[in-house]
Parts: structure tokens; C-alpha cells; sequence
């Protein structure tokens, strides 16, 4: 069980981590500054195992993959969108942050909402309602479960 | 079955006769580009690696463009980090030469190639019938260790254009259009394939300036065939020779198929804050800027320079305007410097700058304040992505930004 925070349409990786912060020494460094063009609070407040909720287009823009890494680093345990943008998308799955498909959770949940996730059932829960996500294709799956990108070369 | 462009530069990389949209393969990189924006991160995963090693360090190009030069103490840290790892491994290396995609284009891609940028507009070299495409870097570092990755074969948007540009429009303006027509999302998983009579019009520098733009759109890549006019720029910049010059098949398959007149193309500009908020000039025109920009790896060569001095030459910048001139690399600034470009502009008041990616990436030099408007040939035009959160950003092409950049307000270069 998380919370959810939700954003919009089109919320881009300046939005997510703004040019200032990306030469920041660490990832840690510029995680305080996540989301703050729209939420100035977002980094206080979320939790280790809350949700980012999105609407359309999730990630679009830069290849930066700080955007999802201070996600990942605030201790977010999934992005669950109706659509991403493609490196965005492919950046999650690499770094071992789940970014999900999920077409109708959007219009179900506020901000503050409690939700469960099922990664293994491929479910949402939120208010009683069960909604599910598009499966990752297996290639994407078998990154996901083996930590992300980098741990095979690792081996 | 026939395949696409894209098919067949992924078919070569990943030395297989025939792939098609949706396959996943494992393929061979031609070359990794990485600069300054990301490089010090993937230094530090490649250190934590139980066994670093770099496949081929001849596919490594790196080019310090984003903050230069350097802004403050962290960021001279994490650059000194790029340079000194550059220089222990022998990796080829650019700083203060230009923004990067115009350096691989100047000096590096070959029509055929497979490239990974850490960097979204890698899109960019399409318009040598290159495959470029964006990457983070994870995806970066998997390609620097292994010399492969795995991609997903994208389905095409194909484009074909007929007639020529008019009416004042550039080769700005008609990619404008067509993110403004398909949306932000509307090439997203796509390659964009530009073809047709139309294209003997479009010189290098605008297809590079609508190859680059795609990924505005979403796109995975963009790509051209290759012609005279590639074979020109190749001969003219290095003598490079193609590893391969592909063009579609007539039975390949296209997601979607878009005709252009590009007579048809008038001036625009894309609208605060998304890069498919499109609008003719002629509806925004007395929109007050504080700022207008000149430059990035989009708009800042040689022929927008020209397009600019033929607007502003004898003519005087607003009073209440920056006007920001950045030539897109070194080779550009030198040209420009030598034909008396650079004159013109400092003439009329504008600051020229040297070649880096200035206020279209947001920090570092020229960034506006709350309340400002910039009118930019960068790239995007995002909430902030210039400066402080509660600023607006119009982008627009080079004669439109510098006929603003007179008038103190958005205005038309032509009418």
C-alpha cells in the first residue's frame, strides 16, 4: 500500500528534474529538487513505496536519465501512467524502477489516495476498484527482474 | 516483405537479412555519444562495475557542450571527471566546439550507421541516413562495455513532401507544423522517414534542423535517404564514406502515410508550454519578449546565421531585448567570423556568445526570469525549461526570432 501522487498530460523531464540540478555531483544531490516546478513539496512529502499516478505521455522530452533516477531514489516503487514517452520509459525499466501502463487508474485516483500494486497479478487497487495494467514484454520483464540493465554485466 | 529505412540500418547492425517493426534485437553500435549533461553519472556506474571495461573505445565520442563554460564549482567537478576519464582511456573528446550534435554531424556520422546519444535530439542524424536515437545512461553504459544493445524495431511515419518552402517559411516551420498536426505524443515508439520531390529543396542544414525535432514529437528516430546534396556535405566534411545508403522499399510497410506541399508551410511558433501549441506568427504577433536566442544544435549553422544577418543588418536591436547569438559549433563560428556574420550582429547589439547550448537547455548562460519571455530557436519551450518556473518560452525559426528580437515583440520577419 502507497500513496498516489498524480500529474497530468505530458509532464516532461524538466518538470520531473529541472537542467539546473542534472550536473549536481550525485543523484542524491538533486533529489530534494524533484518535481518542483509543480510541486514544490513533492520531495518532503513522498514516501518510500508511494506511486506517481500520470495521465498521457509521461517522461517526454529529454533522455535524462536523472528523471527517473531521483524517482527511484525518493524511494518510489512504480510509475504507473496511461502512456510514456519512449526513453523515459526504456530509462525505468534499465535503472529497475517499474513503469507500468495502467490506461484507467488515472481517472480513479486523486493525489493522497491509497493504492496496492500486484506486480506478479498485474493489478492496481485503489478505492475497491481493481484495474489492470499491460504486461511488460519479456525482454523488458526479465531486465525488471534481474535488478535493471547493469547487473548483467555484473555476472 | 519490403522494409523500411529503419529496418534496414537495424537489419545491418544486427547482421541479419531481414528484420520488421516490433522484432527485438541485439545489435552493434557504430558509435556512443555522451556529453556533459549525463557523463559524470555514467562515469560513476562504470566505476562500481565488478569488472569495467570499454568494448571498443573508438565508438566513444564525448563533447562537454551543455555548461560551457562552466558555471560553478560542481559543475567543474563533474566535467573534470568527463575530461580525466576521456584522457586516461583514450576516448575522443570535444570541449568548448560546439554543441554535440553538430559536432558528430560535422565530423563523425556516416549514412547506414546505428548510433546511441545520450542525449534526446540524436534524432538528428537522420538527415545523413543515419539511425540515431536517445539514450540514459544505463542504456549508455550497456553500449560502452558490450559495443551492443537491444532495440526495438520501430514502425515509420512516412512523410512525403512535395514542392518547396515559401512565404517565408524554413525548414523550422514545416517540422513545427507537423509536431504541431501529430502532437507530442503522435511519433512516440516511431521513426519518422522524410521523403519525396520535396526534398531536393531542403538543404543539409534543414534536415538536420527537422531530423532533430522529432523526437518534439516523440519519435525514435528520423531518417532521410541519401542523396547529392548528403553526398556533398560528406565530401565537404572530411571526405567520409557512407557504410550504407538505404531507402525504403516500395512494398515496406508505413505505419501511416502524410503528404506535404511544403508550399503550404507558413512562419509559426510553438505557444508556452509545449512544443505542439502551434500558432501562425501572424496570431501572436505583439507578444512583448524580454530575450530572443539565436542558436542550438536546432537553428545555430551557418545559413540560420545568414538568415538572421539579412533581417537585422543595418537595423538596431530593441532597447529592451537580449538578443543571444550562439553559432552551433566552432566550424560555424569561424565561418561566420570570416563572412562578417558576426559583425552584423554585434553591430545591431546583439551578444554573441561562443558555441555551446546556452539557454535552450535552461542553465548556464542566459537563463530568463520570472515573468520573462524568450523567444528561442532552441529546442523546447517546456515550463521553465529556460530559466525560472514562472517564465514563458515561444519558439519560432531564425528569421522569426531575429525579426522579434528588432521589434521588441513577436513579430513576422516576412509579411
Amino acid at each position: 500500500m502507497g500513496k498516489v501522487f498524480r500529474f497530468d498530460n505530458d509532464v516532461d523531464t524538466d518538470q520531473i528534474i529541472a537542467s539546473q540540478y542534472l550536473l549536481f555531483p550525485s543523484v542524491e544531490e538533486m533529489a530534494p529538487h524533484t518535481f518542483e516546478s509543480l510541486d514544490a513539496d513533492f520531495a518532503k512529502n513522498v514516501r518510500p513505496g508511494d506511486f506517481v499516478v500520470a495521465a498521457e505521455n509521461f517522461g517526454c522530452g529529454s533522455s535524462r536519465e536523472q528523471a527517473p533516477s531521483v524517482l527511484k531514489a525518493l524511494g518510489v516503487k512504480a510509475v504507473l501512467a496511461k502512456s510514456f514517452a519512449r526513453i523515459f520509459y526504456r530509462n525505468c525499466i534499465n535503472i529497475g524502477l517499474p513503469a507500468i501502463v495502467c490506461k484507467d487508474l488515472y481517472e480513479h485516483v486523486h493525489t493522497g489516495d491509497d493504492i496496492e500494486l500486484s506486480m506478479i497479478e498485474g493489478t492496481v487497487t485503489a478505492g475497491g476498484q481493481t484495474f489492470a495494467c499491460t504486461k511488460l514484454p519479456a525482454h523488458l520483464q526479465g531486465i525488471l527482474d534481474q535488478g535493471g540493465l547493469i547487473a548483467s554485466l555484473d555476472v | 516483405m519490403g522494409m523500411t529505412i529503419a529496418e534496414k540500418i537495424i537489419a545491418r547492425a544486427a547482421g541479419l537479412p531481414e528484420v520488421h517493426a516490433n522484432d527485438i534485437h541485439t545489435v552493434e553500435l557504430d558509435f556512443l555519444m555522451s556529453n556533459d549533461g549525463t557523463t559524470h553519472l555514467t562515469i560513476d556506474m562504470y566505476n562500481a562495475l565488478k569488472h569495467p571495461r570499454i568494448a571498443d573505445v573508438r565508438k566513444l565520442v564525448w563533447i562537454v557542450d551543455h555548461n560551457v563554460p562552466c558555471d560553478s564549482p560542481k559543475t567543474a567537478a563533474s566535467q573534470k571527471k568527463m575530461r580525466d576519464f576521456a584522457k586516461e582511456n583514450g576516448i575522443t573528446f570535444y570541449e568548448g566546439a560546439g554543441v554535440c550534435h553538430q559536432i558528430m554531424i560535422e565530423n563523425h556520422v556516416v549514412p547506414g550507421q546505428l548510433i546511441f546519444g545520450a542525449d534526446s535530439h540524436t534524432c538528428a542524424y537522420g538527415a545523413l541516413g543515419a539511425f540515431g536515437t536517445g539514450v540514459g545512461c544505463t542504456d549508455y553504459l550497456y553500449g560502452m562495455v558490450t559495443g551492443k544493445s537491444w532495440v526495438l524495431v520501430p514502425e515509420t511515419l512516412r512523410f512525403n513532401l512535395t514542392g518547396a518552402l515559401s512565404n517565408g517559411a524554413t525548414a523550422r516551420d514545416l517540422i513545427l507544423t507537423i509536431i504541431g498536426q501529430i502532437g507530442a505524443n503522435g511519433a512516440n515508439y516511431h521513426a519518422m522517414e522524410f521523403a519525396g520531390p520535396g526534398m531536393a529543396s531542403l538543404t543539409m542544414s534543414d534536415r538536420i534542423a527537422i531530423c532533430n525535432l522529432c523526437v518534439e514529437a516523440g519519435a525514435k528516430t528520423a531518417l532521410m535517404e541519401v542523396d547529392d546534396i548528403t553526398m556533398n556535405y560528406l565530401a565537404a566534411h572530411g571526405g567520409r564514406r557512407p557504410e550504407a545508403c538505404f531507402a525504403s522499399d516500395p512494398d515496406a510497410k508505413f505505419e501511416k502515410v502524410y503528404d506535404i506541399n511544403l508550399s503550404t508551410i507558413v512562419p509559426v511558433v510553438a505557444k508556452p508550454h509545449f512544443v505542439d501549441n502551434i500558432a501562425p506568427v501572424s496570431e501572436c504577433t505583439g507578444v512583448r519578449i524580454n530575450e530572443a536566442f539565436l542558436g542550438s544544435c536546432n537553428n545555430g549553422r551557418l545559413e540560420d546565421l545568414r538568415l538572421g544577418t539579412s533581417i537585422i543588418k543595418g537595423k538596431k536591436v530593441a532597447p529592451t531585448v537580449r538578443f543571444l547569438v550562439v553559432p552551433a559549433s566552432r566550424e560555424v563560428y569561424l565561418e561566420a567570423m570570416k563572412e562578417g556574420i558576426l559583425d552584423t550582429f554585434m553591430e545591431a547589439g546583439a551578444i554573441v556568445m561562443n558555441p555551446n547550448c546556452s539557454v535552450c537547455w535552461g542553465s548556464c548562460q542566459g537563463v530568463i526570469g520570472k515573468g520573462e519571455t524568450l523567444i528561442s530557436t532552441g529546442t523546447r519551450n517546456f515550463k521553465g525549461r529556460a530559466g525560472h518556473r514562472d517564465s514563458f518560452v515561444y519558439l519560432g525559426s531564425a528569421a522569426t526570432v531575429t525579426a522579434s528580437a528588432i521589434k521588441g515583440e513577436i513579430s513576422a520577419a516576412f509579411t
